[in-house]
């Protein structure tokens, strides 16, 4: 290219340098259809979802087979944990509270026979063996992203069913407006219920509207299989828009109130666990920022932190729950 | 009191390769550390786990240094002074190392973010004045620090290593309070806690006693 000097005055392009307009227009064509073949394989990776979502079973336990999901937002493309970190890395408080604690504890718990007692305000109160229960509806796959108030967070394939599926069953009263999960406390079977750290049994609860969002899952498995112990076998809930420990494990009763429930970390301290806990990088715990978080086994030891999304990303399903409330007071 | 196996140890504390069998074992956690990296041995959350033990280490490493004086004067072996020093230094290295994980590994060496997190949580406030302390204390552990400075005033300035220990419980106990589980707080406080109290204890022994001739080597 020629330096332009004074002398030079206007420059005009060589016409040999023109790109002529066929060639031009022929380029643009070319784009458009690059960008449509990107467009269709996008598509067929969505449309694809449902061979996506069949997670390969890790083979330890009973197989627990869900049809890929259909409600909104509940099959995450994200890449999963996995299963060796799903299982190791656990907060289960009666197991120990090390997160190494429950994998190498849990194995006492015994989860059959096993029976859920549904009680309080609804007209049809009843004991539910786990056998029934699995039976109730239809077992569909989801993979959520798990969010720990500790700041850690996972991608997991839970197995399990809408909740609303047994509260519309159970009918609950008008005057019902929360609901209670009472979790197992057995002193035979799990080794640090002699320590004060809660007070046994973890109890924890949603409001009833929560409780009936199609996101809201009662689950009783992952990864193709039956829940292994330390992950809350052999029915747990899983609240994926709330920190994870609003997701009571091992539970033995669901109880429909007018009240508020005092909920196991709520009375552990009030100051600095709220009863919604929904996940929210704005709201900081009063001891440490909740803007980001390590998601477990992405990339080892030099990841950097990402950034937590509000409701856990889930906000376009749950975020109308909350219109309206101060989500700074009702943390 | 001056039995063979007195003179047994003795020798052995004395002997020129006893420093560097010190050095060696103190460096042990931390071959282990990073072996334990290098394979993936740290499970499902390694930063986290490479912060917690380094800050395990750092404990560990202080009350073996506290420890060195009343195992002196009890079983009446002035050889082990000569480790003082050097347990002192690793109780430096290992808290820069947990300090340094933290900023690398739970920081992202982002000084603003770390700014914002000395400010929302007082335990990562203690721990790093804890460590600003020990700071001072490394860098005047130098034999010409101590001729520079006047034993005295050297003795005084090297004390701090007591309201170190402090911080460093208040530290741990802070970590843990959100989970309420002060199990391991309470082991680390009790031994720290007898380390700093046979010194007053022995303090007050000794002034009962009439004035003694002054002491080969001072400092608790």
């Amino acid at each position: 290219m020629p330096i332009p000097s004074r002398r030079s005055g206007f420059l005009h392009p060589v016409a040999s340098e023109i790109t002529p307009r066929a060639v031009y227009e022929e380029r643009r064509q070319l784009l458009r259809l690059w960008a449509a073949g990107a467009a269709g394989a996008t598509l067929a990776a969505w449309a694809g979802r449902d061979a996506l979502a069949q997670v390969p079973r890790p083979g330890k336990l009973t197989a627990l087979p869900g049809a890929p999901s259909a409600v909104a937002g509940a099959l995450s493309l994200e890449k999963l944990t996995s299963y060796q970190d799903a299982s190791t890395y656990n907060n289960f408080y009666e197991f120990g509270t090390d997160k190494a604690d429950p994998a190498r504890n849990a194995h006492t718990l015994r989860t059959h026979p096993w029976t859920v007692e549904v009680e309080g305000l609804v007209k049809k109160p009843g004991k539910y063996g786990i056998e029934d229960l699995l039976k109730l509806s239809a077992q569909e796959e989801r993979i959520y992203r798990l969010r720990c108030v500790e700041g850690w967070s996972m991608v997991i394939p839970w197995v399990g069913y809408s909740l609303s599926e047994l509260i519309r069953r159970v009918e609950p009263l008008g005057s019902a407006k929360y609901v209670e999960f009472v979790t197992l406390a057995d002193r035979a079977r799990m080794p640090n219920l002699g320590s004060r750290v809660l007070d046994w049994p973890y109890v924890e609860g949603l409001r009833l509207d929560e409780a009936l969002h199609p996101l809201t899952l009662l689950t009783f498995g992952m990864y193709g299989e039956v829940l292994p112990h330390q992950n809350g076998a052999p029915v747990r809930l899983v609240v994926p828009w709330k920190y994870g420990f609003k997701s009571a494990k091992s539970i033995v009763k669901i109880r429909f109130t007018e009240q508020q429930p005092a909920t196991a970390w709520v009375k552990a301290a009030q100051q600095e666990y709220g009863f919604y806990s929904n996940v929210n990088p704005q709201v900081d715990h009063p001891r440490w920022s909740q803007a980001t978080e390590r998601r477990i086994g992405e990339d080892g030891l030099f990841a950097k932190k990402r950034k937590t999304l509000m409701f856990n990303g889930y906000e376009a399903q749950v975020g109308q729950l909350y219109a309206g409330m101060d989500l700074k007071t009702f943390y | 009191m001056r039995t063979p196996s007195y003179f047994f140890v003795n020798k052995l504390l004395m002997h020129p390769a006893a420093k560097p069998v010190v050095f060696g074992l103190a460096l042990l956690p931390l071959c282990w550390l990073v072996g334990a990296v290098a394979t993936d041995a740290l499970g499902a959350n390694p930063a986290e786990a490479l912060i917690r033990s380094l800050g395990d280490w750092t404990l560990r490493m202080l009350c073996l240094v506290l420890a060195v004086t009343p195992a002196r004067v009890m079983t009446g072996t002035p050889a082990l002074a000569r480790f003082r020093r050097m347990l002192g230094l690793f109780v430096f290295f290992y808290a820069m190392l947990h300090l340094l994980a933290y900023a690398w590994f739970d920081m992202g060496f982002d000084g603003a973010e770390i700014a914002r997190d000395v400010a929302k949580r007082p335990f990562i406030l203690v721990g790093m004045l804890a460590g600003l302390w020990l700071l001072v204390l490394a860098a005047t552990s130098f034999n010409r620090a101590i001729r520079w400075m006047g034993a005295p005033r050297w003795r005084m300035l090297h004390r701090a290593v007591y309201a170190i220990a402090v911080l460093a419980i208040l530290h741990f106990y802070w970590m843990r309070a959100g989970k309420n589980d002060f199990a391991e707080v309470a082991v680390y406080a009790v031994l720290l806690a007898a380390l700093l109290g046979w010194r007053v204890w022995h303090r007050l022994q000794q002034r009962r006693k009439p004035p003694a001739p002054a002491r080969a080597s001072g400092g608790y």
